[in-house]
């Protein structure tokens, strides 16, 4: 399954895993800011309501 | 079609809405044809009779150093519908988009550099194009502090959507400066509509899967990111109404 | 107008305002190589036109917060801004006053220093000239930073970072044309473009930096 990349491989797969894992983090960060910011947005929401 | 109607969307609530309804569905594109593409390119190419193997980085390589380019011209329209318009939305989204432009930026000069050591013989050379990136990043990283530094939401946005502005001006001057001051290692461009001088079909086909994937992955990101921009303003705005009343 | 020049040249000129500072940066950028690249002196005068000018930029950033800063503080800015000036004509003066402070005695002692680096001779010329034509816009974008960072209170670390990436262009041109002086190449084209650039800036960039000072304004 996995092609052949002779001697180049370290380099392939290098750029491969540095790509993919700048990528993903960047993905996690923002889905974990998006989620956090949902939650504390939805409590302030409700704080404001019972008092208001 | 209207164009009037598109300005609907600046409003934050429909945006929020509409938002909710796409994002998913943007996002699944994204994710399947950066695998189709990427998979495509990574097992059932064949290597380039010069470039050996490493010709599979062009898959990862090009689509982000386009991202990195056209992310800075997407900040630069919804710089200028702020300063125009004045939509919020707008501003904001030029906020959620420059950690994304950056984080292309960083990955084109690193699948650069690794793709330089084997083909150049060097990991870095003072070549035009990466200088341009590497310039490229400073204003990427110059933007998003000014965004942080800033408390007022509004100054925020005057402040940064102008640096916006004078950064591409000085940004594209950079560009031809650093041409002029010191000729390259890169090829022509690799990617244009004369593409069958540069680039084989069975690299070409892939290619664009992949471009097409890091353009949805930008989109859905961005609007993830607005989504939770917009919400942190509105929270912020919840929170200094609660310390005055 | 020459008033408000003539009081932030005095400004500047008394002790603490920065007068004198940027120079003794420089000479201090201009010792500091030789220890850190070795004291042949061959090496030296191939590095020399780019030590200055990196050095001039450098003292010139050194300085750029005190443009707006201490106005800023006092509330004087507020006044100058009701005054019936345009914004952009004070932005513009700023400028000036920054350059005549700074600007300028870096380009007088830029040819001493050349002497220290060895220098070669055909490279004075150029040197000055591409420092006389360049600082000037440095001093016109260094405002142009000022005026983003005013508000903040520890804008100095985000004010080089905003500005530096805006001098590449600036530097490039000028480092290029007064390597080339030194080769004894013809320099006529980075000299044009630096003008160029030096002209553009100077007739634009006041619009964005009083557009920017008026929002900090607010």
């Amino acid at each position: 399954m996995m092609p052949d990349l002779g001697k180049y491989a370290d380099a392939v797969l290098s750029s491969y895993a540095v790509s993919l894992v700048l990528l993903m983090v960047l993905v996690w960060l923002s889905v974990r800011r998006s989620k956090r910011i949902k939650a504390q947005l939805q409590d302030i929401e409700m704080k404001v309501k019972r008092n208001g | 079609m209207n164009l009037n109607a598109l300005w609907a969307y600046a409003n934050p609530k429909k945006f929020i809405q509409t938002t909710e309804k796409v994002l998913p569905w943007v996002s699944v594109l994204a994710v399947v044809s950066l695998i189709v593409g990427l998979v495509w390119g990574f097992f059932f190419t064949p290597d380039d009779y010069r470039q050996g193997s490493t010709v599979k980085i062009i898959y990862l390589h090009v689509p982000s150093a386009l991202m990195a380019i056209n992310v800075w011209l997407m900040m630069l329209v919804t710089s200028l519908i702020w300063i125009v318009r004045r939509h919020h939305v707008s501003a904001l989204a030029a906020r959620a988009a420059a950690p994304i432009g950056a984080v292309m930026t960083v990955i084109a000069l690193a699948t650069g550099a690794i793709w330089g050591q084997p083909m150049w013989g060097t990991w870095w050379a003072w070549d035009p194009r990466l200088t341009s990136f590497l310039i490229l990043f400073l204003f990427y990283l110059g933007y998003m502090a000014l965004w942080e530094a800033i408390d007022n939401d509004d100054t925020a946005a005057d402040l940064t959507s102008i640096l916006c502005l004078v950064g591409s001006v000085f940004a594209l001057l950079s560009r031809y400066a650093v041409n002029f001051w010191n000729q390259g290692l890169h090829q022509g461009a690799s990617l244009s509509l004369d593409k069958e001088e540069n680039v084989a079909d069975v690299f070409w086909y892939p290619l664009l899967v992949c471009i097409a994937g890091f353009v949805l992955l930008f989109i859905a990101l961005v609007l993830l990111r607005t989504r939770t921009e917009i919400r942190a303003r509105r929270m912020r705005a919840l929170l200094a109404r609660e310390r005055m009343g | 107008m020459i008033a408000l020049l003539i009081r932030d040249l005095r400004l500047a000129m008394r002790a603490g305002g920065g007068f004198g500072l940027g120079l003794a940066f420089f000479l201090i950028v201009v010792t500091l190589v030789p220890f850190g690249v070795g004291p042949q002196s061959d090496l030296l005068a191939r590095i020399a036109s780019g030590i200055l000018w990196l050095g001039a930029l450098l003292s010139c950033l050194l300085s750029l917060d005190r443009i707006l800063a201490l106005d800023w503080e006092d509330g004087s800015l507020d006044l100058l801004a009701t005054a019936p000036l345009p914004m952009e004509a004070i932005v513009t003066i700023k400028a000036l006053a920054h350059w005549l402070t700074t600007g300028l005695p870096l380009v007088l002692a830029a040819p001493v220093f050349g002497l220290l680096l060895s220098l070669p001779a055909p490279g004075y010329m150029p040197l000055v000239v591409s420092l006389l034509l360049g600082t000037p816009a440095l001093s016109v974008i260094g405002t142009f930073g000022a005026a983003l960072t005013v508000g903040l209170k520890r804008g100095g670390l985000l004010l080089s970072l905003l500005v530096l990436p805006l001098y590449v262009p600036i530097l490039i041109f000028g480092a290029e044309m007064a390597r080339r002086g030194v080769d004894g190449l013809d320099y006529t084209t980075p000299l044009l473009m630096l003008a160029g650039i030096t002209c553009g800036t100077i007739a634009l960039l006041p619009f964005a930096s009083a557009a920017v000072l008026k929002v900090n304004l607010r």
